[in-house]
């Protein structure tokens, strides 16, 4: 085994003499662009349509998360509260929840005779940025004294008040008989984005749907690559890796540490505005801690700390849990004369390949490069170690 | 800013820091204690209208009700905080440990044919043989997760093998829904657990509580006994502070580490039982509930300390009843978690919490 991994990484660093060095940007160019062409190659609202437009908002929950948990080395196991904000967003300011309210700005000419708050969903996308901030700096302040799984077990609180928050919202009245949640019931008749020129997005048609999220993600992306390079994005890592000597070293460390849960939460909340209005209503029960755990399992077996490891294993988690369980090997078991669904199963099943894949690599699927230079190069001496990461 | 005004800020916030989470944990009780004693509570009907009391009962009920309750979470509790104390590693699988033996148990009276109809020595007999069977089968179920899961992933970077307990909760989890279906199951009420032993000044108590204590407080005592007065006790003790250092002083450490998740299962199994037989619904998901909060016990109470451990489960338990009787059941969680964020606050390292390896 150990033989096959080390002649495999042999055969890697040949390749990566004989190419030239942009090869790695051109790859990724490559892939951005097959991505945003790849709904011509499928049905416009079959299954596989819909496992990608959901596995991409994922891959911006799970780009946000890298950020906090990733770059900052903050357990953050409440990530689901931002996923709820971001929902929310959409069913406060996109739909009659607020009935008494008559606030319309830039939308449909159906949605602008409705009563409710209807915002265009731009502008839902925007404020789901601020509050998300707002609640992940909140969240954020009582952590800043507390290290390693104490900062995740404030998290998972938070997270799991919102969530109770949510499921009991019909019970907190604002006056006029309106509430600050539905509850389990959720909010129904969500409004569809709209874009003046494009139209109303329809469940019939995923391709706008998909463009969007897809547009978004590059654009988080974008900001990942170049925050992660950026004076926060390596005081973040310092952090990291250090807390008492990134501090002696100068850096401000309640702004720093805030910063990443402000910047992770915006991504969330952007991505949960989104599944909010794809879903077409908000319904409290989505919001369980079992999200949080989602996520922060992508962007593990990805590879901590790594952008593209995030992107892959979100792509992957997703993919498997809403395309290749639910569609694909659904009807397998009873090819063989067994009498169940594999759906039943899906739980366990997804258990199981997370537990094979951290067994079988540790480190993710794509490991970040700095984590993957301490891992395997531990003993190497510090020059190599000067030379490879220069 | 002058010397004075710092030093009477730096006094505030040491006594902020003694005394602001005594008072936090006292604020339900004493608030409701108060409450009943001004105001009264309906104690019920008669004659149309409904009867105001002034007393203590109701308060004594619900401490009651939530000391016997958060003996169960105790013992799951111990479980979480010596995992933790000697690999560091949140045992997510746990709670789920502690659902199969509820599950184990109930299977295991219907083998053994207990039933409505038992007799009382029948009863206490196969009771005490399905708690040793089950705290058996607990016990190896986790140390069998730590052999498989968590082993292999000994030197892997800190997260990977939190995933791969993740991944076990995940997979045991649907060994529940698959054993009993998805939604709660009501069990036999085999021990009567609603029926009154004796009453103390207006004060049922009820068989439910002595069981839960009469089980918790000998296996918690058998445990600390363990831990602090055998060899094996003092192996744990040493590989929790320093792995490396207790390998060279001849203890074997993976010997050690499967000891330990032994334990924590066998304690996890009887509190499996202890809550089929007291709350006679079980289902699935119950160990993930039962999970969190238990996990919030032990940090609650500084986590590596069992002591804590102990205190964290009793205290979450009766901010669980209050809650449960007086906000309504449906806020219980956030409550809990609420208080959870207030000791982190104010005393990060938990209530009897030393200084860990990884908390400073």
């Amino acid at each position: 085994m150990s033989e096959l991994i080390a002649q495999l990484t042999e055969w890697r660093t040949a390749l990566e003499r004989v190419l030239p060095w942009w090869w790695p940007r051109a790859l990724a160019l490559a892939l951005l662009a097959g991505g945003a062409l790849m709904p011509f190659l499928v049905s416009e609202a079959g299954d596989f349509m819909n496992a990608s437009v959901i596995a991409l908002a994922y891959v911006v929950m799970a780009l946000g998360l890298n950020i906090v948990v990733g770059f900052a080395g903050l357990l953050d196991l409440g990530y689901v509260a931002f996923y709820a904000f971001g929902a929310y967003c959409v069913g406060w300011f996109g739909s009659g929840f607020f009935f008494r309210a008559h606030v319309h700005v830039l939308v449909s000419k159906v949605a602008s005779t409705l009563p409710g708050i209807h915002l265009n969903f731009l502008l839902i996308l925007l404020s789901a940025v601020v509050i998300t901030s707002v609640a992940g700096t909140i969240i954020g302040l009582p952590t800043l004294r507390l290290r390693g799984d104490y900062i995740a077990i404030v998290t998972l609180a938070f997270g799991e008040i919102i969530g109770v928050t949510a499921v009991n919202g019909q019970d907190i009245h604002l006056g006029g008989g309106m509430t600050l949640t539905a509850g389990n019931l959720g909010i129904p008749a969500v409004d569809p984005p709209y874009f003046p020129g494009i139209g109303l997005f329809s469940q019939l048609d995923l391709r706008p749907w998909y463009w969007l999220i897809y547009a978004v993600m590059v654009l988080v992306l974008v900001v990942n690559l170049r925050v992660r390079d950026s004076r926060l994005g390596r005081a973040w890592i310092a952090l990291r890796e250090d807390e008492v000597a990134a501090v002696s070293m100068g850096i401000p460390l309640v702004r720093t540490k805030l910063l990443a849960y402000a910047i992770g939460a915006a991504f969330g909340g952007m991505s949960g505005a989104f599944l909010g209005a794809l879903y077409t209503s908000v319904n409290a029960g989505q919001f369980a801690f079992s999200f949080s755990i989602f996520v922060l399992a992508m962007i593990i077996v990805g590879g901590l700390g790594s952008i593209w490891g995030a992107v892959v294993g979100a792509l992957a988690l997703s993919y498997t849990n809403y395309y290749l369980i639910p569609d694909v090997l659904n009807e397998v078991p009873h090819k063989f004369g067994l009498n169940f669904n594999l759906t039943q199963l899906s739980f366990g099943i997804y258990g199981f390949l997370l537990v094979l894949v951290m067994v079988l690599r540790p480190q993710g699927l794509l490991p970040e490069r700095r984590r993957r230079l301490e891992l395997t190069e531990a003993v190497a001496s510090s020059e190599t170690m000067l030379e490879e990461s220069g | 800013m002058p010397p004075a005004v710092a030093r009477a800020l730096a006094a505030l916030r040491r006594h902020v820091g003694r005394w602001g989470l005594a008072l936090t944990l006292a604020a339900l009780p004493l608030y409701y204690t108060i409450f009943d004693l001004a105001s009264g509570y309906p104690a019920g009907y008669v004659h149309g209208s409904t009867v105001v009391h002034h007393d203590l009962t109701r308060i004594a009920n619900n401490l009651a009700v939530g000391l016997s309750n958060g003996a169960i979470w105790a013992l799951i509790a111990i479980g979480y905080t010596l995992v933790y104390g000697i690999i560091e590693l949140i045992n997510f699988a746990h709670g789920e440990v502690f659902m199969i033996g509820s599950f184990v148990a109930v299977g295991l009276w219907g083998t053994f044919g207990l039933g409505l109809a038992t007799g009382t020595a029948g009863i206490v007999l196969g009771l005490v043989a399905t708690l040793l069977v089950t705290m058996l089968v607990c016990g190896s179920l986790n140390v069998l997760i730590e052999r498989v899961a968590y082993r292999p992933l000994r030197n892997a970077p800190k997260l990977a093998p939190l995933i791969t307990a993740i991944g076990f909760s995940f997979i045991l989890q649907n060994v529940g829904l698959l054993w009993l279906g998805g939604s709660p199951v009501g069990v036999n009420d085999l021990i009567r657990q609603g029926s009154t032993v004796f009453s103390i000044s207006g004060l049922p108590i009820q068989r439910g509580y002595v069981l839960a204590l009469a089980v918790t407080v000998p296996l918690v005592a058998a445990l600390a006994w363990f831990i602090a007065r055998t060899r094996m006790g003092r192996a744990m003790r040493a590989t929790a502070q320093d792995p490396e250092a207790a390998r060279l002083m001849g203890i074997n450490v993976n010997t050690t580490i499967s000891l330990t998740f032994g334990l924590g299962g066998m304690l996890a199994g009887a509190a499996g039982l202890i809550y089929a037989l007291y709350q006679t619904t079980i289902w699935y998901f119950q160990g993930f509930e039962a999970g969190l909060i238990a996990f919030t016990a032990a940090v609650m109470g500084g986590i590596g300390n069992v002591r804590g451990a102990v205190l964290g489960g009793l205290i979450i338990g009766v901010i669980q009843a209050l809650s449960d009787a007086r906000l309504g059941p449906e806020w219980t969680e956030a409550v809990v978690f609420g208080y959870l964020i207030m000791i982190m606050v104010l005393r990060p390292r938990g209530l009897l919490g030393e200084e860990t390896r990884e908390a400073g």
